[in-house]
């Protein structure tokens, strides 16, 4: 038993953080704005073999396990990187050329009813488009969804396309594909708020460590300290779920997977929304402008807690395992 | 990542089990909380069994008369055992989880032979004299003081929240013997022997109604110079090491028995009838004990990246276990908070009723507001993360 990554897992997430940094710097993420994708940096991400990690050896992947895929999408969520990230790397083996990164795929989140509206994020950018419910995954042509562009979306780096009526598709997955892409996909959610979470934690300490007010940092006053321990705690104790759903995914008989994965996005959810909320509060009157990028992370957290199940969902679920 | 335990640690398990399925049915129930004559045989009985059965000081050194288990055998132990409905470690947890472990650290062999082996058996309780009335979070500006006087120190003045004083044999206790120095730098860690002339023990009645906190008076009480663990002066080092201990090995039991409690809670809300339905209808608080329950999950995984760190490093968790204490604390108290929400009007009532536990839920709510609190408020827990793990100035 030994929940921290091993050696080769550290390397592997330190490699992306390298990428990250080089290339989804903040004022790198200011120039998306709008697109929230460019073609060169989605093929730094694939040079990487992001989109091929745990696709398997035989299929031309890395055959990487959710411990591996986790570590990753911690750092693209740390580096906020926009674009169909999670969708294209779920399509990995199943629509062709998405482990290259050659085909961009989209992706719609079916589950828990699949009400709508539907609205399909990065849709200019994809070539496919999946959908998965808890009982099958679908596949569109991207140009086939019929969808709308809104002139505008919440998060600047996460334009979307709204599909009044969704086309049939073709049904490429049952049920138990859509079990296990929804239960990935769920925790790759989950740790890419976790990345999120520790960013603007940082940021905020950075500043709270930097700006000065009644002759010294506003960081060693107790009410801000108290705020940025709390942010320390909710990405800790969220990370810890986190780990343990990956590691649970590549071996599900050393725990209750079920269980594991609706606490690692009960409290991703919880770490995303409340420290880029904190991080806005600490940074004062700049963190409420445009040119701070606080609001990109909390926007982007408001966009991820609602896939998959938000904290709501995962919590009844809990609630309903806990009676006989 | 991995989450697998090693074919030895399931060995190690397995043995364990065998031996509280044979052991755990014939202990009997736990005597009422306020009989502390009566707790202290059962706690020391326990720990006696786990002596001759080779687990008590499970991560003790063994040359210290140990078991030498790794951090997670020991975190296998405490799983196991809370899980068995073992006695909890209790009126030894002083002895056992402080005193011990600071003794091995910083005491003198001729220390370590008269003190180790009594806590190991449960033949000497240990209770605790670090607060004082007028030194809570600020635990350095301490008052009472200990003037030296040829081979002994003289002790005078009073400390608080001593558990169990009152049926205790050793007291870890911290003294000024430099009122010059800066406050931290005239701080000694002494033992003194409960029965010294001198020392007056008068309980406390806690929120809960419980008697086990006292308040400890010291006029002259003579302690040996050998008594004192450490530099004279260097208490606070030494008091430091303590704490490093007591935020690291304690809440596994607890966490355990809280994951039993909200289970319960659940099926006790489908028992609470409401105008309409039960309480387990009201989707809100459906919800939220759903959600109390996730994040205790997470919390269990935060416990083994901690223990699994400690492994690596062979090193107390730090830290580590502020963040955890932080989170599990306010849980707890969360826990408490849905139970009086379950119980509705019931919950006016602490004697049981209508097949309701409503004294011991009661008491639970109560008590959980303890826990934020004692062993460094979680105030002083975020500073001690905002400084400790972000680098904030210390203000």
């Amino acid at each position: 038993m030994d929940l921290l990554p091993t050696d080769d897992q550290s390397e592997l997430a330190a490699a992306v953080r390298a990428l990250c940094e080089a290339r989804f710097d903040v004022d790198s993420l200011r120039e998306l704005e709008g697109s929230g994708f460019d073609a060169g940096r989605w093929g730094d991400l694939a040079g990487m073999g992001v989109f091929a990690a745990t696709l398997e050896e035989s299929a031309g992947g890395a055959g990487l396990g959710a411990a591996e895929a986790v570590l990753v999408f911690e750092e693209l969520g740390r580096a906020l990187v926009p674009g169909p990230v999670l969708w294209t790397q779920l399509a990995a083996g199943i629509v062709d050329g998405a482990a290259a990164g050659e085909t961009v795929v989209g992706g719609l989140d079916l589950t828990g009813g699949a009400a709508g509206p539907h609205l399909v994020a990065h849709l200019d950018a994809c070539d496919a488009v999946i959908g998965v419910a808890e009982d099958r995954v679908l596949r569109w042509d991207a140009d086939a969804m019929r969808a709308v562009p809104l002139a505008d979306s919440l998060d600047p780096l996460t334009p979307v396309h709204h599909v009044e009526e969704l086309p049939p598709g073709d049904e490429i997955g049952g049920a138990e594909a859509a079990g296990r892409m929804v239960a990935d996909a769920t925790v790759l959610t989950a740790a890419f708020e976790v990345g999120l979470a520790t960013a603007v934690t940082d940021m905020a300490s950075t500043y709270a460590l930097d700006r000065e007010q009644f002759g010294k940092p506003i960081g060693a006053f107790q009410a801000v300290k108290h705020i940025l321990a709390d942010m320390v705690v909710r990405a800790e104790v969220a990370r810890s779920a986190v780990y343990a759903a990956g590691a649970t995914l590549d071996d599900p008989e050393a725990g209750d997977l079920d269980r594991i994965v609706h606490a690692a996005k009960i409290c991703a959810d919880l770490a995303a929304d409340k420290n880029a909320r904190a991080c806005i509060q600490v940074h004062g009157g700049m963190g409420y402008t445009w040119e701070v990028p606080a609001h990109y992370f909390l926007k982007r957290a408001w966009v991820l807690e609602p896939l998959f199940g938000g904290i709501a969902e995962h919590a009844d679920a809990v609630a309903a395992s806990l009676v006989s | 990542m991995d989450l697998r335990y090693s074919a030895a640690e399931e060995a190690f398990r397995a043995d364990l089990r065998t031996w509280l399925a044979a052991t755990v049915p014939d202990v009997g129930p736990p005597p009422p909380s306020n009989d502390l004559v009566a707790r202290r045989a059962y706690d020391t009985a326990w720990q006696a069994m786990l002596f001759d059965a080779g687990y008590a000081g499970i991560d003790w050194p063994r040359e210290y008369g140990g078991r030498g288990a790794s951090p997670v055998e020991t975190l296998i132990f405490h799983e196991e055992c809370a899980r068995a409905g073992a006695p909890y470690v209790g009126v030894n947890f002083v002895g056992c989880l402080h005193a011990g472990p600071t003794l091995i650290a910083e005491g003198t062999e001729a220390q370590q032979a008269r003190y180790l082996p009594r806590i190991l058996r449960g033949e000497e309780l240990w209770c605790q004299g670090f607060s004082e009335p007028q030194a809570g979070s600020d635990l350095a500006s301490l008052r009472t003081r200990a003037e030296r006087d040829g081979d002994t120190y003289v002790v005078n003045g009073s400390k608080i929240w001593t558990s169990f004083g009152e049926i205790s044999d050793q007291m870890e206790l911290l003294v000024r013997t430099d009122a010059d120095a800066p406050k931290h730098k005239g701080i000694t860690w002494l033992v003194c022997t409960m029965d010294t002339p001198g020392i007056e023990v008068r309980p406390l009645v806690a929120a809960n109604g419980s008697v086990e906190f006292d308040e400890v008076f010291f006029d002259d009480v003579r302690v040996p110079v050998e008594n004192r663990v450490g530099a004279e002066n260097g208490g606070w080092r030494v008091a430091m090491v303590t704490f490093s201990f007591e935020r690291g090995s304690a809440f596994v039991s607890e966490m355990i028995e809280v994951a039993r409690e909200t289970a319960a809670l659940a099926e006790l809300a489908r028992k609470v009838t409401r105008r309409s339905g039960t309480a387990w209808d009201d989707a809100a608080l459906r919800r939220d004990i759903g959600r109390l329950a996730a994040e205790l999950d997470a919390l269990w995984a935060l416990v083994k990246r901690n223990v699994s760190e400690a492994a690596r490093t062979n090193e107390p968790p730090g830290v580590g276990g502020s963040v955890l204490k932080l989170a599990f604390t306010e849980l707890n108290q969360r826990l408490g908070e849905l139970t009086m929400s379950v119980l509705g009007r019931a919950g006016a009532a602490a004697t049981d009723l209508d097949g309701l536990p409503l004294a011991e839920l009661t008491e639970r709510s109560v008590r959980s507001l303890a826990l934020t609190i004692a062993a460094g408020t979680s105030q002083i827990q975020r500073n001690i993360v905002a400084e400790r793990i972000l680098g904030m100035p210390r203000g």
